[in-house]
């Protein structure tokens, strides 16, 4: 049947996605040997690892091919989720010491 | 037949989902909140603390490293075992399947070392707010760990003999197992550089 | 299997008043459960009605618990240092000696009593009870897409009651750090507080597995024909009440764990360095923790809470109106995308209750500017409602009266809320009695008022029978009296700058002595709302055995619950039902009679907005 097709296609894709993932976790590790200063370095830690997220999602969760009601979800708790993380630190600003 | 719920295999067809689908979602939504909360902890904590420690001077880097290596390689082995239900593939699914839970005690037993290296030096979670968001976000990433392991190992002990009675049923119960497990997984790749790298 | 039935479903054409007969009622399954016993059935049901019902007793048993701590603390309020008569002799040496509350006792009711009611008795019973019985039945569905979670989460909630009301017994008490448990005190003070944390966990989980299961049965299990746009309004705001709660506990819950730990384990997440108590530095902890990190979580979720409180009511109201006044809601669209802009706005307006945490002018505005905003979409929805009242053929029912007290109730805690969410005014009134009048008459009168509508409403549904229409009157009449006594002397009180939370009713302050009077007056409408409840507990349980029996339909509603069975059997309806038009088609021109049900065919409806 025409999953079953498609399933070999989707396992190729498990294979490079997993190489990716391995490659981007030693190369997030060495980054962090070059001691690099802090806003810089954060930035391209949580890049390195927005991109290793997504992999996983869109891949193995197979988010790309999901329903529109998932993906109505999901933006709305990406919303919340960014409102509760940045929130509380915003609202003390005269102290951050990055 | 009015008291049977329909969609619990097949897909609603305006939705074109399932309704276990919908709801691990929905579960995974609410848990990206709970780490949201923790992760929104650690930066108001560190933002507002006079010193911050890196993290390699106090972590064992190589060996959670190791780690993330362990629990991307178990989310591969867990596709891979939905794929071979899909591919009518039952022996390679006990493989894979077999395979994710074997990584996930690996991924605890490292776990377990870190933990008993620390408190073994004495440091504990009371030490500093670091230590203590250490301790927390990983430990409930690792009770995580625990849930998803004890679903997987029910799923390929005796949950498996829904393969034979209902084999889609059964293949779309290891997909939702599988959302959960990525998950997990999604959770460690942005735990281990805020944590171990910064 | 009723699929010998040649009539419809729906052609509920026996006259409204006579015993419906039993053509309609499918023969309970044994094929499904086998022979269920009694356990199975009453106990640990899957069937949402049984839940449902489960939730709404023990919930308004938390509600009448949850009530009398109060009573016990208003009259500590007007007559402090005062033994308390009678009662007062029942209590022990560690709460009321002599009869005498101490304040620590005095805490602890507080704390409780807002936790009991929030928690414990409003969400489960609004949430849980009415929408575990009435949303399978509106969308047509035979049960929820998840019987079984659902089943667990009522057990997971009621043994988080039962820790909560163990807290009471432990060394120390119970929690007595307000509802709210800010640290550092929450972190410092006795056991009870332990306790209240695990609880709230049990709690949260409960209420997380019962928003899955509402949110995907609404969304998967809706009947042929029931497309979005005739979904009845109760349904879209039990819709978004569950996604609130999906989306914002999960930082309680995590919040709470770093309570746990803080206090369990010696960490520092809401401790501050240099912390001293009792005149000691708190060495064995490291210190560097923000108790401001407490209150953003806990008001991220509390705040949405609040909507939690409310829209379920609006969803009661909506339909208890759409059928006392015998024609559609008025803007029905305008309000189902109010009730979506509130629900959304709910996440970013949380930091309102901390306006005096020093958080800056501009997250000040910003806060301030987002609360405005969400007002609109309230007063929307509460507009629609009164409007909907305008040139309809009203039937003072007694769901009805407790509906139309609604409107103004919630107007007022509504209105009073605006100087609250302007953060020039709040400076002024924040932690005073205004705020304590603002809440309650949103969720006393207002919620709680719409609770009791939906209870009068549905009770036929539930089991055939129609509770006392007089009793209604001697329940409704003397309540709405004195929920006003109780409450709106507090804004008096409140502007006049009395602070919360004082045990003995701020009888130590010069400011104060000016509104203390009130207090006496507070606590005798008080006392006699708690008389005429007596009635509504009375009419509740003997009409189950005695209440006139009734049709399937006796209110004549549209809406699809009242096609099924009262009650209804196990799977609900013989066949699915086939939806064809929307919610509240009232009084349609054309039509034999002023109602048309929602699986009616036929000529055209007029156009629902």
């Amino acid at each position: 049947m025409k999953e079953h097709v498609d399933i070999d296609k989707h396992v190729r894709t498990y294979v490079l996605v997993f190489v990716a993932l391995m490659a981007l976790t030693l190369i997030t590790v060495g980054v962090s040997y070059l001691h690099l200063s802090t806003g810089p370095a954060i930035a391209l830690a949580l890049l390195i690892a927005v991109v290793k997220g997504s992999l996983v999602a869109c891949y193995f969760m197979h988010l790309l091919s999901e329903k529109k009601l998932v993906y109505a979800v999901l933006i709305f708790t990406v919303i919340f989720f960014l409102a509760v993380l940045l929130g509380p630190v915003l609202t003390n600003l005269d102290e951050v010491s990055l | 037949m009015s008291s049977v719920i329909p969609y619990t295999v097949e897909a609603r067809p305006d939705t074109g989902l399932n309704n276990v689908k919908i709801g691990i979602w929905l579960f995974l939504a609410s848990e990206v909140m709970l780490f949201g909360a923790l992760f929104a902890s650690y930066i108001l904590l560190r933002v507002g603390a006079p010193t911050w420690p890196r993290g390699a001077d106090i972590l064992n880097v190589p060996l959670a490293t190791v780690n993330t290596l362990v629990l991307i390689s178990s989310s591969v082995t867990m596709v891979m075992s939905w794929a071979s239900l899909v591919k009518k593939n039952f022996g390679r699914f006990r493989l894979f399947m077999g395979g994710t839970v074997l990584l996930g005690f690996v991924f605890l037993g490292i776990k377990y070392i870190e933990y008993s290296t620390k408190l073994h030096h004495g440091l504990l979670p009371s030490s500093s707010t670091f230590l203590a968001i250490y301790f927390t976000l990983t430990g409930l990433h690792a009770l995580h760990v625990i849930g998803g392991m004890t679903v997987n190992a029910y799923l390929w002990g005796p949950g498996a003999s829904m393969w034979k009675e209902s084999p889609q049923q059964f293949t779309n119960r290891v997909e939702t197992a599988g959302l959960f497990w990525h998950f997990v997984d999604l959770v460690w790749i942005f735990l281990f550089p805020v944590l171990y790298l910064l | 299997m009723a699929q010998g039935d040649t009539h419809e479903q729906g052609s509920g054409s026996a006259p409204e008043g006579a015993p419906e007969h039993d053509a309609h009622h499918a023969p309970d399954h044994g094929s499904d459960h086998g022979e269920a016993g009694f356990w199975r059935t009453y106990v640990f049901s899957v069937d949402h009605k049984v839940i449902g019902i489960q939730y709404t007793i023990t919930g308004f048993l938390f509600l009448l618990f949850g009530f009398c701590l109060m009573l016990l603390m208003r009259w500590q309020i007007a007559n402090p240092g005062e033994a308390l008569p009678v009662i007062g002799r029942w209590f022990g040496d560690n709460t009321m000696p002599g009869g005498i509350m101490l304040p620590e006792f005095y805490n602890q009711l507080g704390a409780m009593h807002g936790t009991i009611m929030v928690f414990l008795g409003v969400v489960p019973l609004a949430f849980g009870g009415f929408g575990n019985y009435v949303v399978p039945l509106q969308i047509g569905a035979p049960d929820m897409a998840f019987p079984r979670l659902n089943m667990a989460s009522y057990w997971v909630y009621f043994v988080g009651g039962i820790v909560m009301l163990a807290s009471f017994f432990v060394p120390g008490g119970a929690a007595q750090s307000g509802w709210t448990s800010y640290p550092p005190l929450a972190v410092i003070n006795p056991t009870g507080q332990t306790v209240w944390l695990f609880g709230m966990a049990l709690l949260i989980t409960s209420s997380l597995l019962g928003s899955v299961n509402f949110i995907t049965t609404i969304v998967q299990l809706r009947a042929p024909g029931l497309t979005w746009t005739r979904l009845p309004f109760f349904v879209w705001a039990q819709l978004v009440t569950a996604f609130l709660l999906l989306l914002a506990f999960p930082p309680l819950e995590a919040a709470a764990f770093m309570q746990l730990m803080d206090r369990l384990a010696d960490t520092s997440f809401f401790l501050p360095s240099g912390l001293v108590v009792g005149g000691a530095v708190l060495d064995q902890v490291s210190g560097g923790g923000s108790p401001i990190l407490w209150q953003h979580l806990f008001w991220f979720l509390a705040h949405p809470e609040v909507y939690v409180l409310i829209l379920p009511a609006m969803g009661i109201v909506a339909e208890v109106i759409a059928n006392n006044t015998r024609k559609p809601l008025w803007g029905y669209s305008s309000m189902v995308y109010s009730v979506w802009a509130i629900g959304f706005m709910s996440f970013i307006v949380w930091a309102h209750h901390m306006f005096l945490t020093g958080m800056g002018t501009v997250m000040n505005a910003f806060f301030q500017t987002t609360t405005m905003i969400i007002s609109v979409p309230s007063v929307i929805i509460l507009t629609c409602l009164i409007l909907s009242l305008w040139g309809g053929s009203i039937r003072f029912s007694v769901p009805m009266l407790f509906a139309l007290a609604f409107l103004p109730m919630f107007g007022i805690g509504g209105l009073t809320g605006l100087p609250l969410g302007l953060a020039a005014t709040d400076i002024h009134l924040h932690d005073t009695y205004y705020v304590i009048g603002h809440f309650h008459y949103v969720v006393a009168p207002g919620t709680i008022f719409a609770l009791f509508a939906g209870i009068y409403y549905w009770f036929p549904k539930a089991t055939g029978r129609k509770m006392s229409t007089w009793l209604g009157h001697l329940h409704f009449w003397p309540s709405f009296v004195a929920m006003n006594l109780i409450f709106f002397p507090m804004f008096i009180q409140g502007m006049q700058g009395m602070q919360r939370r004082l045990f003995d009713g701020g009888a130590t302050y010069v400011h104060t002595q000016s509104v203390l009077h009130w207090n006496t007056v507070i606590m005798v409408a008080a006392w006699t709302m708690a008389l005429f409840q007596l009635p509504f507990i009375f009419n509740f349980f003997w009409s189950i055995w005695k209440g006139e029996k009734v049709s399937d339909n006796p209110w004549q509603a549209t809406t699809l619950e009242w096609q099924a069975p009262s009650p209804p059997p196990h799977g609900n309806f013989a066949q699915v039902p086939s939806v064809h038009r929307g919610p509240y088609d009232y009084s349609v021109p054309g039509a034999d009679r002023d109602f048309t049900p929602q699986t009616d065919r036929g000529p055209e409806p007029v156009p629902a907005e």
